[in-house]
């Protein structure tokens, strides 16, 4: 066995343990804990197949952002884990009918005549001074995938949009502040100087 | 042999780096209390050694030979971890700084990017903290920290877009090259808009005054670690400092040229990187001792709706630039 298949075997066994615990945990906060070290040993993975943009963007993403909200959210939320579990039982059996398909599939197209792994030569190895991964993604991003590409970025515009639409709404109690509004304020707008005459006192 | 020899190597650059670095971090404390101290026409600490200078050893057996006490009601795998899941990342970041040409501990292609996902991490260290305490205060000073970063992250990668799209690299080698040829020449100028949210951004991601509304002592105590003591306590000490060098290291190499001297070609070498770095750290210190703290609305605000579209903006325009090759920062040919 080389360095390379044992680091590959360590970081697999790792991601396999701890992608099981996400959804055997009864924690909520220590499952997200074990998301983002699975996210992190793929990210290892990755990075063993030379993938470094994607490695990093994976990080950077998911476990910098995504996870941090996610976090954020569970943390916030009692969550309160027995009715979760009450359906355990009833539902097994579709859970275990949804699984075994999944996997005939997966079985099924890597078995297959047009898509076994032989008839796909692995790729020749580029150096890594000739181009860097993240030129090269990039140089196929902006044109021979461009169309889906585009297509991908619209879809997410309107996620964006539609994110917003559905969260935003007005509410007249919340007190705002505009900081234009208080910059430009002048003395005469909060200042009222009343003059009043001396009284005699009696 | 040859991969004994590399890890050896490897392991001497590490200690090479770290032992300077924790070495700052200690002396950074004397000098933001001095700096401070000063400031506000105080002498500072001078008690310990010629004129303070063995302050940060004394503080640091003190917190070395203090308890770690963990709350009775608190998750204790990770209250303990939490301390060194904060520092882990910001000491890893140095991996890939160069310090002066060619003198990095791995000179990685997508070495920005790296720096990136690393400064990012840092912040599951200060939520977990106030989430495995078991306090409201130290929980408040985790979500705050939460909002906080996710929000000043994306102004920060947007930044560095500007930066990118100028050197046509992630290398951070490359990206200091690329400003060879004097002071003129640092993307300072063309890039100061980012450049100003940059550094900002690195100010509230470290969470550093005006924008340390995580531990904002009048309010919350001293928010997410609280019920820390001891080593523990030391260790998110250590962690911030790290960051704040790594911050002002960072915006030396991006917009200030690095080891590059002012005058063209003229003592390039790791002294300048010092210098910079030095400058924009006296900058973190000389923000703390000026401004009040932000109020945590005001600092979504300042985030969201200031930055991000300061950055869109300018990445326009940068992008516009370039394209109609504009002079005179615009117009060198790049490497394709």
């Amino acid at each position: 066995m080389t360095f390379e298949l044992f680091v590959f075997y360590l970081f697999a066994a790792i991601m396999v343990f701890a992608a099981s615990r996400v959804i055997s945990v009864r924690n909520p906060v220590h499952a997200a804990m074990y998301l983002v070290l699975t996210f992190f040993t793929c990210a290892a993975i990755w990075l063993l197949l030379e993938a470094e943009f994607l490695a990093i963007t994976l990080v950077l993403v998911y476990v910098g952002a995504v996870m941090v909200l996610f976090l954020f959210v569970v943390m916030m939320l009692d969550i309160n884990v027995e009715p979760l579990r009450e359906g355990f039982v009833k539902y097994l059996p579709v859970g275990i009918l949804v699984g075994l398909i999944m996997l005939v599939e997966m079985v099924f197209l890597i078995t297959q005549r047009y898509f076994k792994a032989e008839q796909f030569p692995a790729p020749e190895r580029a150096s890594a001074e000739a181009m860097s991964n993240t030129e090269s993604l990039g140089r196929l991003l902006y044109s021979d995938f461009l169309f889906q590409f585009e297509i991908a970025a619209i879809i997410l515009l309107v996620a964006i949009v539609a994110a917003i639409a559905l969260t935003m709404r007005r509410r007249p109690e919340t007190k705002y502040q505009t900081p234009s509004e208080q910059i430009s304020v002048k003395k005469s707008d909060r200042l009222r100087v009343v003059d009043m005459p001396a009284e005699k006192r009696n | 042999m040859d991969a004994l020899i590399l890890t050896v190597m490897t392991l001497l650059k590490i200690v090479a780096v770290l032992v300077p670095l924790i070495l700052c971090v200690a002396y950074l404390t004397l000098a933001e209390r001095k700096v401070i101290g000063s400031m506000q026409v105080r002498v500072g600490p001078n008690r310990v050694g010629f004129k303070g200078l063995g302050q940060p050893f004394a503080d640091v057996f003190k917190l070395m030979f203090k308890e770690v006490i963990v709350p009775t009601n608190a998750s204790r795998f990770l209250f303990l971890t939490a301390p060194i899941l904060s520092l882990a990342p910001a000491v890893a970041a140095w991996a890939v700084i160069p310090f002066a040409d060619g003198w990095a501990i791995s000179d990685v292609n997508a070495g920005l990017l790296y720096v990136l996902a690393m400064t990012s991490i840092g912040v599951y260290g200060v939520i977990i903290a106030g989430w495995a305490s078991n306090s409201k205060y130290a929980f408040l000073g985790a979500m705050r920290s939460a909002a906080q970063i996710v929000a000043y992250e994306i102004a920060m990668g947007f930044a560095l877009i500007g930066v990118l799209m100028m050197a046509g690299s992630l290398n951070l080698g490359d990206i200091v090259r690329a400003q060879a040829g004097g002071f003129f020449n640092w993307y300072l100028f063309p890039l100061l808009p980012l450049a100003v949210v940059y550094f900002i951004s690195g100010v509230a991601e470290t969470n550093r005054a005006p924008f340390d509304v995580a531990e904002g002592e009048s309010e919350i105590v001293a928010g997410f670690h609280v019920d820390y003591s001891g080593m523990a306590f030391a260790l998110f000490f250590l962690a911030e400092y790290a960051n704040m060098i790594m911050i002002a290291a960072l915006t030396a190499l991006l917009f200030l040229g690095g080891w590059m001297s002012p005058i063209d070609g003229v003592g390039d070498g790791i002294h300048w990187f010092l210098i910079k770095t030095a400058s924009m750290l006296f900058l973190f210190l000389w923000l703390r001792a000026t401004f009040p703290r932000y109020r945590y609305d005001q600092i979504m605000r300042l985030g969201w709706k200031v930055f991000i579209p300061v950055t869109i903006v300018w990445i326009a325009v940068v992008g516009f630039a370039i394209y109609f090759e504009i002079g005179p920062w615009f117009s060198v040919v790049r490497g394709a």
